[in-house]
Parts: C-alpha cells; structure tokens; sequence
C-alpha cells in the first residue's frame, strides 16, 4: 500500500481534521459555519471516492462496456448535500438573528453581553 | 393490501404530511388541529403496531415494495414500537397543551409555522425508531434535528437564539459523525439495511475500518444523547426554549437517541464485538456515573428551575446509559423502561413549569416563591414529578431505579448499587431547592393571591403526572415491554 495510490482519503482525511479544528478553534459565528461546511463536504468525498472505477462507467447496459460504478453513493450524498445545504442556510439565519438581538458575531462577546445581564439582572426575561 | 398493512409507512407519512399543510394554511387554529389531529392519528398507529407485535412478532415493510435489502425496509420490533409508542404519546399529550401555552410565549403571527415545525420534529423521531435502513436514521435524524433548532429559536429571551445555534453546531458534528460511521459500513459490507449489514458484518469484526464506524457512531450518537461530558448543548437549549418545546424534547429526542445507540450495538455490531471485546462498558460505566454525580451537583445550584431540570436530565439519561452498559437483560430492562418512565416525568415536569410561567412570567427561582400558595396544583405536581426523578416507591423513578439496582447486584457490584442510591440523595438536594422556595418562601409581592393556570394547560400537564404514578404502581405495562424489547435485543445479538 503506497501513499499516492490512497490520495482521495488523505485529502478527505485532511478536509475533515481541518474543517473540524475550524469550528473548534473559531470563535466567528460565521467562520464556524464555514468549518462546518468543510467537515460536512468532506463526508461526501469519503462516500463518493470509492464508488468510482477507474474506467467505469454508469451502470447501463450497452456494448463494449464491461465495468461500472456504484451509482448508490452518488444518490446518497445527493441527499447528504441537500441536508448540509439546510443546515447551512438555518445557521446563517441564526446567525443574522443573533446579529440583530446582540449586535455581534463574535462568540466570546455574546457571552460577555450575557453574563453581564446575568449578573445585573439574574433571569429577567 | 387492506390499509392495516400499511401502518407502519402511515406511521410517519401522516406527521410528514401535515407539515407542510400546516404552512400552506397560515391559520393558527387550523394548523393546531391539523397537527394536533395527525399526532392523535400516529399515536393510534404506534398502539396498534405496538399490539400488532405483541402477536405476530417484528413487521418488516417494504417501502414502496421494494424488497429490502435493495429496497428501503421499515422494521418493527419491540423496542422501536416501545419508542413510537412513547414518543407519539407525548406529542398526543403535549400538543393540545401547546394552544394557550405558546400564545404566551411565542409571537402570533408565527403559530403555524411552530405547529409545522412540531410536525416535521415527530417525523424525524417516529422515523429515527421505524427505519430499518442506516442512511434512513441520518436522514430521519436531520429532518428532526433541523426543526428542533427552529424549535428552540423560537424562545422569547435572546438567548434562545445562541441556545440554538450551539446545539446546530453540536447536532451536525454528531449527525455528520454519525454518517462517517455509516459510511464506513457501508464501504465495508455494501449494505445500508441494518439486518444485512449485521449478517455481513459476523465475518469482519475485526477489521480497522468497523472498528473506527463503531468509535465514530458511538462518539456521534452519544454527542445526539447528551451523553456527560457531551451534555453542553443540552442545558441552554432546554432552559431557553418554549415551555412546550422544553417539554416535548427532554421527553422524546434524547430517548430516541438512546434507541439509536441501542439499535447499532445489539442489532448491527453485536453484542460480542461492543461488549466482550473492546472496554466499551467501562467507559460507559465511567461516563454514566460522572453524568450522575457531576450534572445532578450542577443541577443543585441553578438559579432558573427549567435549567436545574435539564441538569437533571443529563443525570437521568446516565442511569440510562448506565443501565446499558451492565450487558444483561436486567441491566437493559432498566434502561428501556427509564427511557419510558423519565420521558413522561421530565414532559410533565416542563409541562408544569410551563404554566408557572404563563401566570408569574418567568421561571427563575425567586419568581417561583411561595409557588405553592399561589399555584397549589402545579406546585403539587412539580413535587409529584420531582418525587419521581428520586425514585420514591410508588413513582415510575422507583421502577427503573429498582431495576438498575437489581442489574447492578446480579454483576455482583454491591458499590454501584450504593452510587446509585447516593446520587439519588443528589436528586432529593435539587428537588428540595424547589420545595423550600415553592412552600416555605412568600410569594412576592404584586402577585395575586391565588391564580392557578387555565385548565387547558392543567390537564395535559396532570395526565403526564397521573401517568407517573400509575406506571409506578402498576408496572405490568412498562416493564413487560421493556423485559421483552431487552431479550429480543439481546437475543438478536448472539
């Protein structure tokens, strides 16, 4: 096993650790987003890469071809980037939501603002 | 085919359909009775399906008659008609009393869409407990996390809103965790059904990459479950979320993830690989008994009772987990039926704080005192519950907290029995909390004498409560199920 040969799953491997550190390490609302969106679409290389053959083709029967791809994983992912797509386009809403409510998008601000509510007025609503 | 046939494709088409009617409507008062009428209808469903098993034994549908394991195959046993059961009773229970709550609470002109969103979240559960198809569960799984962000943003603090972007960024880690570790599978045996995938994965459990989906669908699932110390999203999002939301959440979405957690080790990795080969049970052992003591102490020394209460939960769902990791039939009997038992106390207990908040307006402990004047039936009742969550005889808490101690003495950990029992008297320390402020305070001054919350948010509230006390004394019902679902799960793993 050499290492070129394994390239898609390094490079997803890569996507995965780096969006992850991403919303770990970020405390932007929106670059946290983003980190998420990377770890997300990594997924979708890690199920894709290997339903392709090399030389395959869509799994039609015709003349003169021989091998195919696994069609599944494509239709899999199809659905996985309509719900990455959700999640990203409900978090961006939040994240203008809490724009509006604190004026930030900064995390550590945000919960600064609240304790200091928390401390003035403990659980006025 | 007669249409008893096609119960289980019903079972989450109905709440699926209502949805969107809800949204193509835009009236409040027709949006409630068509949910509400749907979860009434799925409630229905899941009893018959759930007697259905009792005699004939698993159902397996074809969704649109595909034959699994190419087609998509929904499958009933006693464990997933023991969660539909349970999660389309409490939406049957809850979203009556969503009417007059969410008016308080939630601004007008967005009813409909809260009853939409209420619609797609019991999709997502009752379809996470059915399926019997591994990319099926994630996608279940988003359509009722997804509504359960919006869900939690409608809160009226601000804070809702941070609560809910929290829990997204949490939730999707968990959820694209979870799809790594089906992806795995799936490269490895080029199944998605769970049954197939079982049968395939006898010959390959020891290689690498089943090793690494069962580590990344543990970490996945138990980050769903709020498993401590994977809790954090957990507290903000029910203290700031809707009444009925808090409610129906700490009732159903956790437990349904303990299905989840359950479904993958018995019925898809095995007993033997899970269990007998890797520490798993220990780190569960450890995790479990953190969850119990650390979220029950933090739990004592909250300002607001609805976030005492989720500290609360986070305990609870360590005896659930606990439960799970003694491996036996009565270890797993504990936590199937304490799945049963604290979903119905906890949704009756923010049921309860639910209409505190509609008369006092808030529900931080200084505005609760002398609750117990003021509010005699809904302080009577928090009491009640919190009775429950200790585990006093005659209380559904006792049952499963009865069930861990025996499972707990049957493996010979006599220490573990008194765990359990000491971090109940953590239990008795936060529902004390309550009681002292609720009868021994007065209540502060501006309020009315006596003014007991409407009867629309009384009953719905009371039942959940009646119900904890008759599966607290008649246990027949609960603990024959769970006995059952516990066997079969077992017995499929060996």
């Amino acid at each position: 096993m050499n290492l070129a040969s394994h390239f898609s799953y390094w490079i997803t491997l890569f996507l995965m650790v780096a969006g992850l550190f991403i919303v770990i390490a970020r405390g932007n609302l929106i670059k946290k987003l983003v980190g998420l969106g990377i770890f997300q679409t990594s997924v979708y290389l890690l199920y894709i890469a290997p339903g392709k053959l090399i030389g395959g083709t869509a799994p039609i029967l015709a003349e003169g071809f021989k091998v195919y791809s696994n069609p599944l994983p494509h239709v899999l992912i199809l659905t996985a980037i309509v719900v990455g797509v959700a999640t990203l386009a409900l978090g961006l809403a939040l994240v203008v939501r809490i724009r509006e409510a604190y004026d930030t998008i900064e995390e550590d601000e945000i919960l600064l603002q609240d304790h200091a509510r928390e401390t003035e007025a403990p659980f006025e609503r | 085919m007669s249409l008893a046939s096609h119960l289980p494709a019903l079972q989450v088409v109905l709440p699926l359909v209502a949805a969107p009617l809800a949204v193509l409507v835009r009236h409040t008062g027709a949006a409630f009775l068509l949910v509400t009428l749907a979860s009434w209808a799925a409630f229905a469903i899941a009893v018959l399906l759930w007697q259905q098993i009792g005699s004939h034994g698993t159902i397996s549908y074809a969704l649109g008659s595909w034959a699994p394991p190419l087609g998509i195959e929904y499958r009933v046993d006693r464990l997933s008609a023991f969660v539909l059961v349970l999660v389309a009773g409490i939406a049957a229970v809850v979203l009556p009393y969503s009417r007059r709550s969410i008016e308080a609470e939630i601004p007008r002109e967005q009813h409909y869409l809260f009853y939409a969103m209420f619609a797609l979240c019991l999709t997502g559960l009752l379809g996470i407990a059915i399926t019997g198809d591994a990319f099926n569960i994630f996608v279940f799984l988003e359509i009722a996390s997804l509504s359960t962000y919006v869900l939690i943003a409608l809160g009226r603090d601000r804070r809702a809103l941070m609560a809910s972007y929290q829990y997204l960024i949490m939730g999707t880690i968990g959820a694209t965790f979870i799809v790594i570790g089906v992806g795995l599978l799936y490269l490895k045996t080029g199944t998605l059904n769970l049954v197939d995938m079982s049968v395939r994965l006898q010959e390959m459990s020891n290689h690498r990459p089943v090793l690494a989906a069962l580590g990344f669908l543990t970490v996945g699932i138990s980050l769903k479950l709020a498993l401590f110390p994977l809790h954090q999203w957990l507290p903000n999002a029910y203290a700031y979320a809707p009444s009925v939301v808090s409610a129906f959440l700490a009732a159903t979405a956790t437990k349904v993830s303990v299905y989840v957690l359950l479904r993958f080790y018995f019925s898809v990795f095995g007993e033997s690989l899970v269990f007998h080969r890797l520490p798993l049970p220990e780190i569960m052992l450890a995790l479990s008994l953190a969850a119990m003591f650390a979220a029950s102490a933090i739990a004592i020394f909250q300002d607001d009772l609805k976030r005492l209460f989720a500290y609360s939960s986070v305990a609870q769902i360590g005896y659930i987990t606990l439960g799970l990791s003694f491996d036996s039939v009565s270890g797993l009997t504990a936590t199937v039926v304490h799945l049963f038992n604290h979903g119905i106390t906890k949704a009756a207990l923010f049921l309860l704080i639910g209409c505190a908040v509609t008369v006092v307006g808030g529900s931080s402990l200084s505005r609760l005192a002398g609750l117990g004047k003021v509010m005699p039936l809904t302080a009577f009742g928090i009491v009640l519950g919190g009775l429950s969550l200790i585990g006093v005889p005659g209380t559904a808490g006792f049952v499963s907290k009865w069930y861990l101690v025996l499972a707990a003495l049957e493996k010979g950990h006599w220490w573990l029995a008194l765990a359990i029992v000491a971090s109940s008297l953590l239990a008795v320390a936060y529902v004390w909390r309550f009681v002292e402020i609720a009868y021994f305070r007065a209540p502060p001054a501006g309020l009315p004498v006596r003014r007991e919350a409407p009867l629309s948010l009384l009953v719905p509230a009371w039942l959940l409560i009646a119900a904890t006390i008759y599966f607290g004394l008649d246990t027949s019902v609960t603990v024959g199920s769970a006995a059952g679902a516990a066997a079969e799960l077992l017995g499929m793993a060996k």
